[in-house]
């Protein structure tokens, strides 16, 4: 529920370990809401559902630490350079500076971009810095909100490695996108999400694991 | 927890140090305050001599809803307050880290205060150890209470008119007590403002209590 | 009275049980004029005057009642989520300012012919006022637009701090102006005995039966006014399942 207005009303979705699932469909159609209400920030109102084993309607906040979620605000402090941004959510999550320190190359932000406020980058920099901050806190589930949005070619390629990397180290994304061509080819299942409800998938059987209703 | 706590202090102190808001727009508001005093009550009636402590800590109290509005008004715009939600932080630690950000701008506020009411009243400051305490206790106080309504209001759109509704009358204590206390000690008589700074400790114990348990279910509203 | 589509629901806010509440009152009421403006003595001091104690000390005593109502309804709502615990509290507050007015009212026509002006900062007033402010910040704070959940639960963290600010306030006011006071009379030093002392606890009684006749009725209001809102919810949420169907 978003205020008055239901924006989910009835989702049937189950997503097994180191899948990468998209969904798309039109704009409204709730796929952001639906990515928050799997990162715990949205309260269940019916049905079920449960996220990394961790079942939503008890205790929402305890899934929280261990999902990534990027979406359309940035999650950045302007005033705060890059560096100083990742360093902080990393450190508020545990990482080690390391770990910040590894994100910023992957997302090759240690160069130029390192110490320049937020505020001064453009919309595709911004991006990969809220990227970098998610990628260094390590998290089970990614949830990206439109990941090749406002990114160049460039940065769209390194979201796709990205994306397969981390699958490949143990996590599980979930995606919502329109940019079509560029999303299916790095996921492993489509869902169509309209109306605030999940229509069949696209292809593919639906295997066990948590279930969103 | 305290570590994060720092980790909050430090990145608002950091923001600030950039931003340099409280500097540049909270401190010059609050000497200006000063200076209204100055022309609604006219210098030459002594009227500015007897009510110094008074007008100080009003200014003070007017000086912290502009540095709360801004506290949490730099933490709710976009994606923000869901990043603070997800980042596993103990919301205990982010209203102890806040409050001591907050806490710290206002003492140097103070400080720069005392000197505008040396300067531009002529005042005389006598029995430091009490105005000092009272500054700390005090400060405290308005900084936790501050940072209680402050994420309170934070969320919401008409947050500039409501903050100053709900947050002055409930730190009225916090006006009363450190005035009495100032006086006591600009009079010469800080035996008698020692109890008043035992008020404005009590205030401030309740509510960073208070603010610790409470800060949790008011972060979802961000 | 409305009638409201969901069925069973009421169709007005009375029901026997505020009838016999608002019957006993109103009697009381009628009983307390007797008594206040006829039957007890004047006073040697103060002369008439002191027969807006009647009204003036009640309504100060329900303004307290009303406080502590909304302090229970807030802490219980944060424990038990269940929304009659937010009701009660949203309904305590608005009932509360009204007695926190008729007190701050009766106190300040009391003051005019004691003291000679309508006002004075002694402790009781002072506080009273604060009390005024805390509760008007209270219901603007209820009245922003936000989602059931979400006011909820910023009023109620409101509530409490209201309740526990309140002594703060009193403390800090009476102790400063004990420091100040001495020559004043307070209102309320009057030598009550006999049927003076008999009006007052009636009205004492009076009020408390007006209070929560009116907290029964602003209750039940407010409950129907969240059926509705309910009751759009579910024909949003009927419409947004259509539109998921047309689509696929």
């Amino acid at each position: 529920m978003l205020g008055r207005f239901p924006a989910l009303a009835g989702v049937d979705l189950d997503v097994e370990a180191g899948e990468v699932v998209l969904l798309r469909g039109p704009n409204g159609a709730g796929k952001t809401t639906l990515l928050r209400v799997c990162a715990g920030l949205l309260p269940v109102t019916s049905g079920t559902a449960e996220v990394l084993g961790v079942d939503l309607g008890q205790d929402r906040r305890a899934v929280r630490h261990r999902v990534g979620l990027v979406g359309h605000g940035g999650g950045l402090y302007d005033d705060l350079s890059v560096a100083e941004n990742v360093t902080f959510w990393g450190r508020a999550a545990g990482a080690t500076d390391a770990d910040v320190a590894g994100a910023l190359t992957r997302l090759g932000l240690d160069g130029r971009l390192r110490d320049l406020a937020v505020a001064r980058l453009s919309a595709g920099q911004r991006r990969r810095t809220s990227i970098a901050a998610m990628v260094a806190r390590r998290p089970e589930l990614w949830l990206l909100d439109e990941p090749h949005a406002s990114l160049d070619a460039e940065g769209r390629d390194l979201i796709d490695t990205l994306i397969r990397d981390s699958v490949a180290a143990g996590a599980t994304v979930l995606m919502a996108s329109h940019e079509d061509d560029r999303a299916v080819a790095v996921a492993t299942r489509v869902v169509e999400v309209r109306g605030g409800t999940t229509v069949a998938p696209v292809d593919g059987a639906v295997p066990e694991a948590p279930r969103a209703g | 927890m305290l570590a994060d706590a720092r980790l909050i202090a430090g990145k608002d102190l950091r923001i600030e140090r950039r931003a340099r808001v409280a500097t540049n727009q909270v401190a010059p508001f609050a000497l200006l305050i000063l200076v209204l005093f100055a022309f609604a009550l006219d210098p030459d009636r002594g009227i500015l001599d007897r009510a110094t402590a008074g007008l100080y800590w009003v200014a003070v109290l007017l000086s912290t809803v502009l540095a709360v509005q801004r506290a949490y008004a730099l933490e709710s715009t976009d994606g923000l307050p869901d990043a603070l939600r997800l980042s596993g932080l103990d919301p205990a630690a982010v209203f102890l880290g806040k409050t001591a950000a907050l806490a710290l701008q206002l003492l140097v506020l103070e400080a720069l205060l005392l000197a505008g009411v040396v300067l531009l009243y002529t005042t005389e400051l006598a029995g430091p150890a009490l105005l000092a305490a009272t500054c700390l206790a005090a400060t405290l106080g308005l900084a936790s209470a501050g940072s209680l309504y402050g994420v309170l209001a934070a969320g919401l759109r008409v947050r500039e008119t409501l903050l100053p509704l709900l947050l002055l009358p409930v730190v009225a204590p916090v006006l009363i007590g450190a005035t009495r206390a100032f006086e006591a000690a600009l009079a010469g008589t800080p035996g008698e403002g020692w109890p008043w700074c035992g008020l404005l400790a009590i205030f401030a114990a309740i509510y960073v209590a208070f603010g610790m348990l409470a800060f949790g279910p008011l972060m979802e509203e961000l | 009275m409305n009638q409201t589509t969901t069925g069973g629901s009421p169709a007005h806010t009375g029901s026997r049980g505020s009838r016999i509440v608002g019957l006993l009152a109103a009697g009381g009421a009628v009983a307390l004029l007797v008594f206040a403006l006829v039957l007890s003595p004047a006073d040697r001091i103060q002369g008439e005057a002191v027969r807006l104690m009647y009204v003036h000390v009640p309504a100060a005593i329900c303004m307290y009642l009303c406080v502590g109502l909304l302090g229970l309804g807030s802490a219980l709502w944060l424990v038990k989520r269940t929304p009659g615990w937010d009701v009660l509290a949203a309904a305590a507050a608005e009932v509360g300012l009204v007695f926190t007015a008729l007190t701050l009212l009766t106190g300040m026509l009391w003051g005019r012919p004691t003291w000679g002006v309508y006002w004075v900062w002694d402790a009781r007033l002072t506080t009273t006022a604060m009390l005024a402010v805390l509760l008007a910040g209270y219901l603007a704070l209820r009245r922003v637009p936000a989602t059931a959940e979400s006011r909820s639960r910023r009023a109620a963290v409101a509530g409490l701090l209201v309740v526990i600010d309140l002594p703060l306030i009193h403390y800090s006011v009476s102790w400063w102006r004990t420091l100040h006071q001495g020559e004043t009379i307070a209102t309320t030093d009057v030598k009550i005995d006999g049927l003076m002392l008999f009006s007052l606890v009636l009205g004492m009684a009076v009020g408390v039966l007006v209070t929560v006749w009116l907290l029964i009725h602003r209750f039940r209001v407010a409950w129907l006014e969240e059926e509705v809102e309910q009751g759009g919810l579910d024909l949003a949420l009927a419409e947004r399942r259509a539109e998921a169907e047309v689509g696929a």
